[in-house]
């Protein structure tokens, strides 16, 4: 074998077909391919999926149906895998565990503006406490996009990881939930929420309770407001009732502007 | 597959996370085929293939939708792909600690490979690495990855007449190469 043409086809039969598994794992690491796996969540077993850029999906096994039917609706291709990788997994316990994103990287990335700026600003409120749409609206500077933001939390890729079960109705009312209201509830109660009281109390018409001690008006669920003994807690049926009996908002729970 | 490459930089400027899985299975091979012969090992031509299509995604993902559809895609691909294996032949000068060139006979045994041909990689791979940088990045372009000459030239940055003549004398060493083995 001496001559150049020889050479040359020698060299063509060194061609190799990429190994197994090459496409899947540039589309995993460029977020266009996602790994699914089960985890315990806070009311049974879910499908976590996720991709390098974070967690893409979280939906309960009981919403959710057989791994093929979660594979089938989510958004990308995905392959079934044992658990997230390590970090990703001691990250996903710790929020579960404490009710808080804290640094579990989620993939917003095929996310509008709009729905990424509401999803974070769910993201901070503590577990156990509840804001009203309009909360977010106010917050993220469009007071008036209240009917946006339900609708951006009802397109929540992760709910529960971002708590969107902790916004309620503008009247105080728990509401509806994309994974339905006995869902939302029982997450809530899972929190400590008195979902029971929650209602009682918004079917009074109050949506802010204030301490006469103090003169602050909160949420009635703000960690500040449930320290208000009977005593001294006065309830309002709006910021302009409390306001007016010389009340002002709480900077932590923020029921105004 | 010439009519889906082809159709390949429209495609990819109208609806990127859509195309690109086709761009991936499209030309993956031929890296990888490229990349065995101008990086170390196995392991070291996964990487850069895997590392290749991360950076196509994320600069097609940054560019404006009429740069793409003016893409030349196969040399442009080479163009990053020729660029990490250079720097991982680089690396691997200054780390001469690294993992030991395990496709040879009686390295570490993959299942996936059979021992002949593994070891006629790495002989081809040996042959090849007595070449200078340019014949040995144009021959392997020409005759493991079958682009043209125009290709390769608009992959490596030079003329179609210089990578013509860098095979014709890259192809002339590997055959005195393989004189001087007997």
């Amino acid at each position: 074998m001496n001559t150049t043409e020889q050479i040359a086809e020698e060299l063509a039969a060194m061609a190799r077909p990429a190994p197994d598994g090459t496409v899947e794992a540039v589309l995993r690491r460029v977020g266009l391919a996602d790994e699914f796996a089960v985890v315990e969540g806070p009311t049974g077993p879910a499908y976590v999926a996720w991709n390098d850029r974070g967690i893409t999906a979280f939906v309960p096994v009981e919403v959710a149906g057989s791994p093929d039917d979660f594979a089938h609706r989510h958004p990308r291709p995905t392959a079934p895998a044992d658990a997230p990788p390590e970090r990703l997994a001691a990250h996903l316990d710790r929020t579960l565990e404490t009710g808080r994103l804290g640094r579990l990287p989620i993939d917003l990335s095929s996310i509008g503006e709009f729905q990424r700026r509401v999803l974070e600003k769910c993201a901070e409120i503590p577990p156990g406490e509840i804001r009203p749409y309009g909360w977010i609206a106010r917050e993220i500077g469009n007071p008036g996009a209240v009917r946006a933001v339900g609708t951006a939390l009802g397109k929540n890729p992760v709910p529960v990881l971002i708590p969107c079960h902790r916004v309620v109705r503008t009247d105080g009312h728990i509401g509806n939930y994309a994974y339905g209201s006995p869902m939302k509830r029982a997450l809530l109660e899972h929190e400590g929420v008195d979902t029971s009281e929650i209602e009682a109390t918004a079917g009074r018409g109050v949506r802010l309770v204030g301490s006469d001690t103090t003169g602050i008006f909160c949420y009635p669920t703000c960690r500040h407001a449930r320290r208000i003994s009977n005593a001294h807690r006065v309830e309002f049926r709006s910021e302009a009732d409390a306001k007016a009996a010389g009340y002002r908002p709480c900077m932590i729970c923020r029921p105004a502007a | 597959m010439t009519t889906t490459t082809n159709l390949l930089p429209s495609r990819l400027a109208s609806d990127l996370d859509r195309a690109f899985p086709d761009l991936v299975h499209a030309t993956s091979d031929g890296i990888y085929s490229g990349a065995l012969q101008l990086t170390r090992n196995r392991h070291d031509a996964e990487d850069v293939v895997q590392e290749t299509f991360v950076r196509v995604y994320r600069a097609l993902d940054a560019y404006p939708p009429e740069r793409i559809r003016t893409i030349d895609l196969k040399p442009w691909v080479w163009t990053i792909a020729l660029n990490l294996c250079r720097n991982r032949a680089r690396s691997r000068a200054r780390r001469p600690e690294s993992p030991p060139d395990f496709d040879r006979a009686g390295g570490a045994p993959d299942p996936a490979d059979e021992a002949i041909s593994r070891t006629d990689l790495a002989v081809w791979r040996d042959r090849l690495a007595h070449l200078p940088g340019p014949q040995r990045t144009a021959t392997v372009l020409r005759h493991v990855v079958g682009l043209t000459y125009d290709e390769i030239a608009s992959a490596t940055g030079r003329t179609s007449s210089t990578s013509r003549s860098d095979v014709r004398r890259g192809l002339a060493n590997l055959r005195t190469l393989i004189e001087e083995e007997r």
